[in-house]
């Protein structure tokens, strides 16, 4: 604590530590990135520096005679219902840096969360329920362009009817989950295994985000989504051929509009050769992709891939919700894009600046809802698949996107914190206790690959189950049939605004 | 094998030649070719494609080590993220060449647009080259990461122009430009510095403008004569000292 400014002892963090439970074992000092405790030999004490403390929780978790607490420190300015804590000492920090404040995760402001405001529908009476325990229930989900029409001819020879529609690739996914773009570098090797292995056996989609592919990934080619984003980092012809689909990544719900900068601490060398750029630079993706400039462009970016590809591969064109997203959605369907990923404003990062974090974007329920009606209006949602992202938090969340027209959802946050993840909002720093987003050897083997896959594998598996338990309840026996089936959904709480931009009637109603 | 591209849509054309490249042709002519999009987009066998003509935009894109020729003049996004290979323009060439380029040479003899050589970058034995022998328009090697780009200056449709435009290096992190007979310093972006050439450079450059001459039957040792300079980014992390972490 000796010797800090003034500002840097305005901390978020306590640190309590009971001595007669410490039995001086220094799990706290081998486990704090942040290097917030200490022994200190002469006294044969454990120290802690309050104002190092991020609240990632690792040493009160790993801590074996629960010796440490973690709390917030209840020390406060002057009550002030204009400026808070993080305000103040948000501006102490800019005055004393210069700099723009960074941060990580998704939008924790306090917006409105359309999830819960959302009730859905069970059959009563009039309708059977079913029992997904001895019935089937399907949640396959195909992604994918669907023709208008399709024509079935009589094949003479087999005697058989033979599709002659010729349907576009689309990709198979048992659940309708996606493990989200996070990329090789801001997340480690580990938790992308984790990942790739957990799609295989999902047999649903990891996609690699903007970082390229690591050369050992490439084996788990049929549950991946290769990213092209605006730094091409790792983009080349077999990167290309490697997965089933490939994403142009033009915006992200954390921070729309700008690009990105993976801080050089964590190019280490395998990131540089999966990203060719030097070692301990920064990987800098531009905001704009140079070559899209237009919805025109964004065209031929889309058949370009395609080109390269021989049009085997569907590709995706992942936009962060923003104003216009129902009229961008409606260029980026007819630009030629396979699917649409809509990412909103609640959705993660590993670095986005603070003020662009909470403040721009729009929430996602509201941009699914406008985009799929949008599609519908026009005659083309059956030209792209809608993926959305960015605030489910659990089954409950993710069977509404569905009921408001999502095809399949992303999973980003919600698959940090199966691998382990806290929420301390500090991937930036490289120095993640959990050893997830830290390219640190030391760190990074917090995090087991195999049990890791084990996690995310066991989530997508009780969501799923309890997607079949939901959806029985309505008496419907398949995802499809509750995909855009706003008649499932009913609004409490809500204005009549906004229950018409959800196209969703009233609870009771 | 000749093919007459004369209204020829792009995506039959790419599927002729895509086939044609399987089938193991290893030399292609293009006849009549029109501003079709995409020619040797993601080709990756050692195919020679001769095109007479002018190739519309992401002329050998995401291309994976076939060698181009255009007799003619070529237009944007040559080279989009390629990764290996060879594209040489015997005219001028448009906007945005070399995006992402992560290997293979690109040779325009000509002038060259906006945007040329943005984030391009190597590793190891991948190591991309770009030469223009004309003029280059704004944010010439923009976020460069990698590579080598040369500016030559010589030749040109437009001898009123300058050499290059503004903003010459913005955001530079990584990579080297060569520029005959100097640079323009108050078009330079504050990321990148002069440098004089030492001797691996010399070595290099003149490695990389014997190969341009080759193939424009150019004079090496006119375009050596003049002084070369080098420009370097200043850091490797321009944008590092940007931010403030969120107070603890």
């Amino acid at each position: 604590m000796l010797y800090k400014s003034v500002n840097e002892s305005f901390n978020e963090f306590m640190i309590e530590r009971s001595d007669p439970k410490c039995i001086r074992c220094k799990v706290c000092v081998r486990q704090c990135a942040y290097e917030v405790h200490s022994y200190v030999e002469a006294d044969d004490r454990l120290a802690e520096d309050n104002t190092l403390c991020i609240g990632c929780r690792r040493c009160s978790a790993l801590c074996p005679t629960g010796a440490i607490t973690i709390r917030s420190n209840q020390e406060t300015f002057k009550k002030n219902e204009s400026w808070s804590a993080a305000h103040i000492r948000n501006v102490y920090a800019q005055a004393d840096t210069g700099g723009i404040l960074l941060t990580a995760m998704g939008n924790p402001a306090k917006y409105p969360i359309y999830w819960d405001h959302l009730l859905l529908d069970a059959s009563q009476v009039t309708n059977p329920s079913i029992d997904p325990l001895r019935e089937p229930m399907e949640l396959r989900t195909y992604l994918g362009k669907k023709p208008d029409r399709i024509e079935v001819v009589h094949n003479e020879k087999t005697g058989k009817p033979e599709l002659k529609t010729k349907l576009s690739p689309q990709l198979t996914l048992e659940y309708p989950f996606i493990f989200s773009a996070m990329s090789y570098g801001a997340l480690n090797l580990n938790a992308h295994r984790a990942m790739a292995a957990a799609a295989q056996e999902l047999g649903t989609i990891y996609n690699t985000g903007e970082g390229g592919l690591h050369k050992d990934l490439f084996k788990y080619g049929k549950n991946v989504i290769v990213q092209v984003a605006s730094g091409r980092f790792g983009v080349s012809e077999q990167y290309l051929n490697a997965g089933v689909g490939i994403e142009i990544k033009i915006g992200q719900g954390a921070k729309p509009g700008i690009g990105g900068h993976l801080p050089g601490e964590k190019v280490d060398d395998q990131i540089s050769e999966t990203r060719m750029i030097p070692m301990g630079s920064d990987a800098i993706s531009p905001a704009p992709h140079h070559d899209i400039y237009s919805i025109e462009d964004l065209r031929q970016l889309i058949y370009a891939l395609k080109e390269a590809t021989n049009y085997t591969k569907p590709v995706s064109v992942k936009i962060a919700a923003v104003h216009h997203i129902a009229a961008i959605a409606s260029g980026v369907a007819r630009a030629g894009a396979d699917i649409i990923t809509i990412d909103g404003f609640r959705g993660g990062t590993g670095a986005a600046p603070q003020v662009i974090r909470d403040n721009v974007g729009i929430p996602m329920e509201l941009a699914l809802a406008a985009v799929d009606s949008r599609l519908r209006d026009e005659g083309i949602r059956n030209q792209v698949s809608i993926v959305v992202g960015g605030g489910v938090r659990n089954s409950g969340d993710a069977i509404k996107a569905i009921a408001l027209g999502a095809d399949a959802i992303n999973l980003g946050t919600s698959a940090l914190l199966a691998m382990g993840c806290t929420l301390c909002q500090r991937c930036y720093t490289g120095k993640c206790p959990w050893g997830i987003t830290t390219n640190n050897p030391y760190l990074a083997k917090r995090l087991n690959p195999e049990i890791g896959a084990e996690k995310l594998v066991n989530l997508v598996h009780a969501w799923g189950h309890e997607m079949k338990e939901i959806l029985g309840g309505m008496g419907l026996n398949a995802l499809e049939s509750l995909r855009g089936n706003r008649y499932k959904l009913r609004a409490v709480g809500l204005t009549e605004k906004d229950m018409n931009l959800l196209g969703v009637m009233p609870a009771g109603e | 094998m000749k093919i007459n591209a004369q209204g020829i849509y792009y995506r039959d054309l790419n599927s002729t030649i895509r086939e044609a490249v399987l089938a193991g042709t290893d030399q292609i002519e293009l006849n009549n070719v029109n501003g079709q999009y995409f020619i040797g987009d993601g080709i990756n066998k050692p195919v020679t494609i001769t095109i007479n003509g002018v190739p519309g935009n992401d002329l050998a894109a995401f291309m994976n080590g076939a060698t181009i020729i255009v007799n003619e003049n070529g237009q944007d996004n040559i080279g989009n993220t390629m990764n290996a290979g060879k594209v040489i323009v015997h005219g001028h060439a448009g906007d945005v060449l070399g995006y992402g380029m992560r290997g293979g040479k690109i040779h325009i003899r000509k002038d060259v647009g906006y945007r040329v050589g943005i984030h391009m970058k190597s590793y190891q034995e991948n190591k991309p080259v770009l030469i223009a022998g004309g003029k280059a328009g704004d944010f010439f090697g923009e976020y460069m990461a990698g590579g080598v780009l040369i500016l030559l200056g010589m030749f040109t449709d437009d001898p009123a122009k300058d050499k290059h435009g503004y903003l010459f290096g913005t955001g530079m992190h990584g990579g080297v430009i060569y520029v005959r007979g100097g640079v323009d310093e108050s078009r330079l972006a504050k990321e990148v510095g002069v440098f004089e050439l030492d001797d691996d450079d010399r070595a290099a450059l003149e490695g990389y403008v014997a190969e341009f001459c080759q193939d424009f039957k150019l004079d090496v040792q006119e375009v050596l004569k003049e002084r070369f300079v080098k420009v370097l980014p200043r850091s490797k992390r321009p944008y590092g000292n940007m931010y403030c972490p969120m107070p603890k």
